[in-house]
């Protein structure tokens, strides 16, 4: 009976699903993009390696850990191996082509903890950081952008004025938090020290023996460093790769919410158009519901009646709403390379609270149609 | 010979008439009253109704419009409730919760209206099964009655089609077909053939006597007083009132009543 209805008035139908539609197919593709982009990041810090902790000094005195310190703590149970990191942008010049980059510098430690490999060439070894060779290993985005081709090693080209040798190729990184890992290249720590003309170190990496470790290691070196900084708790961050994905996961969280917010509005936007046109059908329909009481109809009978037909225009929306949703996420996934990630929760929340809105604002339509006097009805032209 | 058999009634027979008569009581209404309340004052559309209709009466009721000929119809029929006054349909009392009157109405009236009342949207076999979905019972059930219904009123090659695709008597038909469906204790018909020619008109006024012949019984109401003498007894209000009630004398000539 529903069904007739919704279908003898098509087009109406469909304007008025329209809402629900747009509301429903927006919240699978927000949240989709928002479950995406979390699962995305949280894929790239546990690439990053679960052992991981980043040691950042911050303070404005003259700081920095001399390289007894760093052995000493070398030493210490639960770490494994230390990597001293330096930043900074520099400019690259090879022939003509000149090309601005960051630089990073470290030890051949380096690339275990950042698990960072070589697609040709070699690493930085322990010579080269005491001999501080002018060597370095390109990103294959620099590679391209001064060559033209990532077949580069041997080459050599001019970091800041100075002349380095190109070791090294990095395999392709992709693009994760704090830029591209490809837009880079890694020098010898003691050469960029003498390059740069700064000593300060601010940025060490650290790896935990293990996973079970972490918690261990980090709270050694929080103990060292305020030991060292004497209880100035500013001047130092240690963090893990889990308090980093807590963060991730937070600040994702929360902008999923903000998306499915948004949605809500408009699905209660939709719900009122709902209602809106419901209203409508029971004057267009008062006649029929006067032949209905007539014949026996009761007033929960035309409730009910009423409230299927409100509950399905906006299922229905519902329905075509989650596949708008995915094929627009499919589109997004394809076209714009977006991460899009629907769980099959959203769906079925989506879908119930669409048909929830259809039973909430068909309720005032479907109770006022229940009310007609059926006399009334009846003589209704 | 004849004399002979006209006598008396004794005590016994006449006890047993007097029960035979009460119980074939369909409709008895006692002080029957309807008054409207329009904003200060009011406006009496009926008073002082008495009436009772027999089981296989033929009823017409006549009137001028606005004599209450509507609002009489409309409270026998259930769909609205007098404001004084008691009545009994088929031995229930009328006055009570909307739920039940529903109920009543789907189970003890058939309506038969003037300009139809079907559902465009739905086809004949619909409408006609509409009454039946509002009863308990089962989908089977429900479409053979629909159908014996339209075999009845001479539709049954058309039970597919909309109404907007029949012609006026065919779509009353349909009507009629509705209202006995549910084979209701008094069928209801105001103005039956009001939107009729006088030859369709006539078709259905003989569908109704048919339908009486077979022992139903109908309340017809029209201003037409040739279609009212085709009932068996006229009824005829005035001002809300009463003002005769007899047997229509055509169909007792020569019937002799002993005195």
């Amino acid at each position: 009976m529903a069904a007739t209805s919704i279908w003898a008035n098509k087009m109406r139908s469909f304007l008025t699903m329209l809402g629900i539609i747009i509301g429903i197919s927006s919240v699978i593709v927000l949240v989709g993009i928002g479950e995406g982009t979390r699962k995305q990041v949280q894929n790239q810090i546990e690439k990053l390696g679960t052992n991981l902790i980043t040691v950042n000094l911050t303070g404005r005195r003259n700081v920095g850990l001399s390289n007894s310190e760093i052995e000493e703590l070398k030493t210490k149970p639960g770490i494994k191996s230390i990597a001293p990191s330096l930043q900074s942008s520099v400019n690259l010049k090879a022939g003509t082509k000149t090309y601005s980059t960051t630089l990073e510098a470290s030890t051949p430690e380096y690339s275990e903890i950042r698990k960072i490999n070589v697609s040709s060439g070699r690493f930085i070894t322990k010579r080269d950081v005491e001999n501080r060779y002018q060597v370095a290993i390109v990103g294959i985005d620099v590679a391209n952008e001064l060559y033209g081709t990532t077949n580069v090693v041997g080459q050599s080209m001019q970091v800041n004025g100075v002349s380095f040798t190109i070791i090294g190729v990095l395999e392709p990184q992709g693009s994760s938090m704090g830029g591209s890992g490809d837009d880079r290249i890694i020098v010898p720590l003691s050469t960029a020290q003498r390059l740069l003309k700064n000593t300060e170190i601010r940025t060490f990496y650290i790896e935990a023996s293990s996973k079970d470790e972490v918690n261990n290691a980090k709270g050694y070196l929080e103990l060292f460093l305020s030991k060292k900084f004497k209880n100035d708790t500013n001047s130092y961050r240690v963090f893990d790769q889990t308090s980093l994905l807590d963060t991730a996961n937070e600040t994702s969280k929360s902008m999923t919410m903000m998306l499915s917010g948004i949605a809500a509005i408009s699905l209660i936007v939709g719900g009122i158009g709902i209602m809106n046109i419901m209203l409508v059908s029971v004057i267009e329909r008062t006649r029929e519901i006067g032949i209905r009481k007539a014949v026996g109809a009761k007033r929960r009978t035309i409730l009910v009646q009423f409230l299927i037909e409100s509950a399905g225009i906006s299922c229905l929306g519902g329905i075509i709403g989650v596949l708008v949703g995915f094929l627009t996420a499919h589109g997004i996934k394809t076209l714009l390379k977006m991460p899009v990630s629907i769980s099959g929760i959203v769906v079925v929340g989506s879908v119930t609270f669409s048909v929830v809105v259809g039973i909430i604002f068909g309720m005032y339509p479907a109770s006022k149609a229940s009310k007609l006097n059926p006399i009334d009805a009846l003589r209704f032209e | 010979m004849e004399e002979s058999e006209c006598r008396a009634l004794d005590n016994k027979e006449v006890n047993f008439m007097a029960e035979v008569f009460k119980n074939s009581e369909v409709i008895k209404m006692t002080g029957i009253g309807k008054t409207y309340k329009m904003g200060s004052s009011e406006y009496v559309a009926l008073k002082n109704i008495d009436l009772t209709i027999h089981k296989s009466e033929f009823v017409a009721i006549i009137g001028p419009s606005g004599a209450g000929k509507t609002t009489l119809m409309n409270i026998i029929g259930c769909l609205d409730t007098p404001t004084q006054g008691e009545y009994i349909l088929d031995g229930i009392n009328t006055k009570c919760s909307d739920n039940k009157l529903a109920e009543i109405r789907n189970s003890k009236i058939g309506f038969i209206f003037q300009n139809y009342n079907l559902l465009p949207r739905l086809s004949i076999i619909e409408n006609v099964e509409l009454p039946l979905l509002y009863m308990n019972i089962a989908s089977r059930e429900i479409r053979e009655r629909a159908l014996e219904a339209i075999r009845k009123v001479g539709l049954e090659f058309h039970i597919k089609h909309k109404p907007t695709e029949l012609s006026g008597g065919q779509m009353q038909r349909v009507a009629i077909a509705r209202a006995l469906v549910t084979k209701p204790q008094i069928l209801l018909a105001d103005e039956p053939t009001g939107a009729l020619d006088s030859k369709t008109g006539k078709e259905i006024l003989q569908i109704l006597k048919d339908l009486n012949d077979e022992g139903n019984t109908i309340v017809l109401i029209t201003h037409d007083m040739n279609i009212a003498s085709e009932a068996k007894r006229i009824i005829t209000i005035k001002d809300g009132e009463i003002i005769s009630d007899v047997p229509n004398e055509k169909f007792y000539k020569g019937v002799s009543v002993c005195s």
